[in-house]
């Protein structure tokens, strides 16, 4: 008897020890991002690479490490793919929340949700293949590869996050809301957009800050079609280069410990903080929501 | 007001809902179809070039002809590395969260933790297995470090559908259980986790085909462009499919003549990916069939 409870007392170390892996990771994530990233400033100043409008580690002599052009590479792209994302993941999403049922909802859904794991290496393949002649003949320009179709493939990019939390968003809405609104006379469309939607807006929130996180982490797609030039773009075709296709390009060149090499880990911090920050402020939406429903 | 009330009124304002909801399915069914058409356009343009040749040999004259076996088996060797971590990591974590966790700050930092490290760009997992694995570990590029890398991108998801699965469980089976004098390691493990097995199969399974075709957490921790040698051990560099789609499509001296590889890569890639997607969907819709205590 007493050897069975002596057991059972350690299965539940072992898996909480299991679950506070978790959090070490995270914390160890961070934690060699400052070490190595903090390191970049006994080279460069905060200042200069927060403000600094120019990424230029090749620089022969005066290398310079500005965060800017990156940064505005990294916006851009992600303003454009939520310009599509928006509009089409909500509006899709109430479709399939209020519209869709049974057999026909699992298939839509299953869809959007398996298109969240494509490989992002074939998406920028087929933004390659096809969006950039695509855009270089309907525009005349050059090269298809810049803003634009980095913005596009991220807009596809982010819509199964951006459809599947708003989804969710929308079917936590208490049915009783949706009674009250027939109830009173409403038609299934004014109810979903005048009470279901205003109601689900904290959950909305968050899934447009979700899908954010994703565009703005992406990598390997807007490497390949974002035509990686560190400048910040004037134009909608401009060659455009991301924060992390910056590491993507980088890393594998720079010698380990120089200056170079801290300053990727820096850009890593960045983005790190970014996606964390987008990640907990949209928790708190989706907690919000609920806690909006309960009595 | 009189307008919905008068006869002839409610069939009109029937008619304007249902255009409202067909005006917001046309964007989701045009993502769909995209969808469906981009896989279509893969499998167009791959299939002249698969045969068990393409399969089953190494890359040959400057990898414009040869196959890509090293690629298949690199790829399925640091997936299956991956999930040898995170596997049993995450069912633990997986258990704690579902069936010991109290309602308390810890808690809510773990599972805050675990959400937190599904936003984290798979770029900065990157630049962490650079430093830990690679770098302080001293795993060099190899194998092991790309393939514990990669258990910690999937270790998230994997912890999710874990908790998820196991909450699904009704408690009843576990109250049977303790009534009759087990412990609650001997209730979870003889009542519970072998009815949570199959939905935990359909995370493991989801976390098979979206690791697979994870690209930037192996770039700097052993994916090598071309090795003639397969890998022999833990500590050998790979080739990936992911790797060798992206080397072939931006990074080779002719890139015109590796396409048809280029196109072949990516249907081999994406059809790993849905063979999985697809075997952990028909467990999901026969659980979902069988299953008596869900409603």
């Amino acid at each position: 008897m007493k050897l069975r409870n002596l057991g059972d007392r350690a299965a539940r170390l072992v898996f909480l020890a299991n679950a506070l892996l978790a959090a070490v990771v995270l914390l160890g994530i961070l934690g060699y991002l400052l070490v190595y990233g903090l390191r970049t400033f006994t080279g460069t100043s905060v200042a200069g690479f927060l403000f600094g409008g120019r990424w230029n580690p090749d620089a022969y002599g005066e290398p310079v490490y500005g965060l800017v052009p990156l940064l505005a590479g990294s916006f851009f792209t992600t303003l454009i793919a939520l310009a599509v994302g928006i509009p089409v993941g909500v509006a899709g999403a109430v479709f399939i929340a209020e519209r869709l049922k049974g057999r026909f909802r699992v298939v839509v859904k299953t869809v959007v949700e398996l298109f969240a794991g494509f490989p992002s290496v074939v998406l920028g393949f087929f933004g390659l293949v096809v969006v950039a002649p695509f855009i270089s003949r309907l525009f005349n320009v050059p090269s298809g590869l810049g803003l634009l179709n980095a913005g596009f493939i991220l807009a596809l990019m982010s819509l199964p996050t951006i459809i599947s939390v708003s989804d969710d968003a929308l079917r936590v809405v208490p049915q009783s809301y949706r009674e009250a609104a027939y109830a009173l006379g409403a038609t299934p469309w004014t109810t979903a957009i005048r009470v279901v939607l205003p109601a689900a807006k904290s959950g909305i929130l968050a899934a447009v800050m979700l899908g954010f996180g994703r565009a703005i982490g992406e990598t390997m797609a807007v490497l390949m079609v974002a035509g990686n030039a560190a400048i910040i773009p004037k134009a909608i075709f401009d060659p455009v280069q991301t924060i992390t296709a910056t590491i993507a390009i980088e890393l594998g060149e720079v010698p380990f410990h120089t200056t170079h090499f801290y300053a990727l880990f820096a850009l890593g911090l960045v983005l790190f903080l970014i996606a964390l920050a987008t990640n907990l402020v949209a928790e708190s939406l989706i907690r919000r929501e609920k806690k909006s429903f309960t009595l | 007001m009189n307008r919905a009330t008068g006869p002839g009124a409610i069939p009109r304002r029937r008619f304007g809902s249902s255009i409202g909801f067909a005006v917001l399915a046309v964007p989701l069914f045009a993502f769909i179809a995209f969808v469906l058409l981009l896989v279509g356009y893969l499998v167009a343009n791959g299939i002249g070039v698969l045969s068990w040749e393409f399969l089953s040999k190494p890359p040959t004259a400057g990898m414009t002809e040869g196959g890509i076996l090293p690629c298949i088996i690199g790829t399925v060797l640091v997936t299956f590395v991956s999930l040898a971590f995170s596997v049993p990591v995450g069912v633990f974590s997986g258990i704690y969260l579902a069936e010991y966790a109290p309602n308390n700050l810890l808690t809510r930092a773990i599972r805050s933790s675990v959400r937190s490290l599904a936003g984290v760009p798979s770029i900065v997992y990157g630049l962490f297995g650079v430093a830990l694995f690679v770098n302080a570990m001293n795993l060099g590029m190899s194998v092991l470090a790309s393939g514990l890398t990669l258990g910690l991108v999937n270790l998230p998801w994997i912890i999710a559908t874990c908790e998820e699965a196991i909450s699904a469980i009704p408690s009843s089976f576990r109250e049977g259980a303790l009534a009759l004098g087990s412990t609650k390691w001997e209730a979870i493990r003889r009542n519970v986790l072998p009815y949570a097995f199959p939905g935990i199969l359909t995370g493991v399974l989801l976390a098979v085909a979206r690791t697979a075709g994870e690209t930037a957490p192996i770039l700097f921790t052993g994916v090598t462009y071309y090795t003639r040698q397969l890998p022999n051990s833990l500590l050998s560099r790979f080739m990936a499919l992911p790797y060798h789609l992206f080397t072939l499509a931006t990074q080779h001296d002719k890139i015109a003549e590796v396409r048809p590889v280029a196109f072949g890569t990516a249907l081999v890639l994406v059809l790993f990916v849905l063979l999985f997607d697809a075997l952990a969907f028909v467990i999901r819709m026969r659980v979902a069939r069988t299953n008596t205590w869900q409603v």
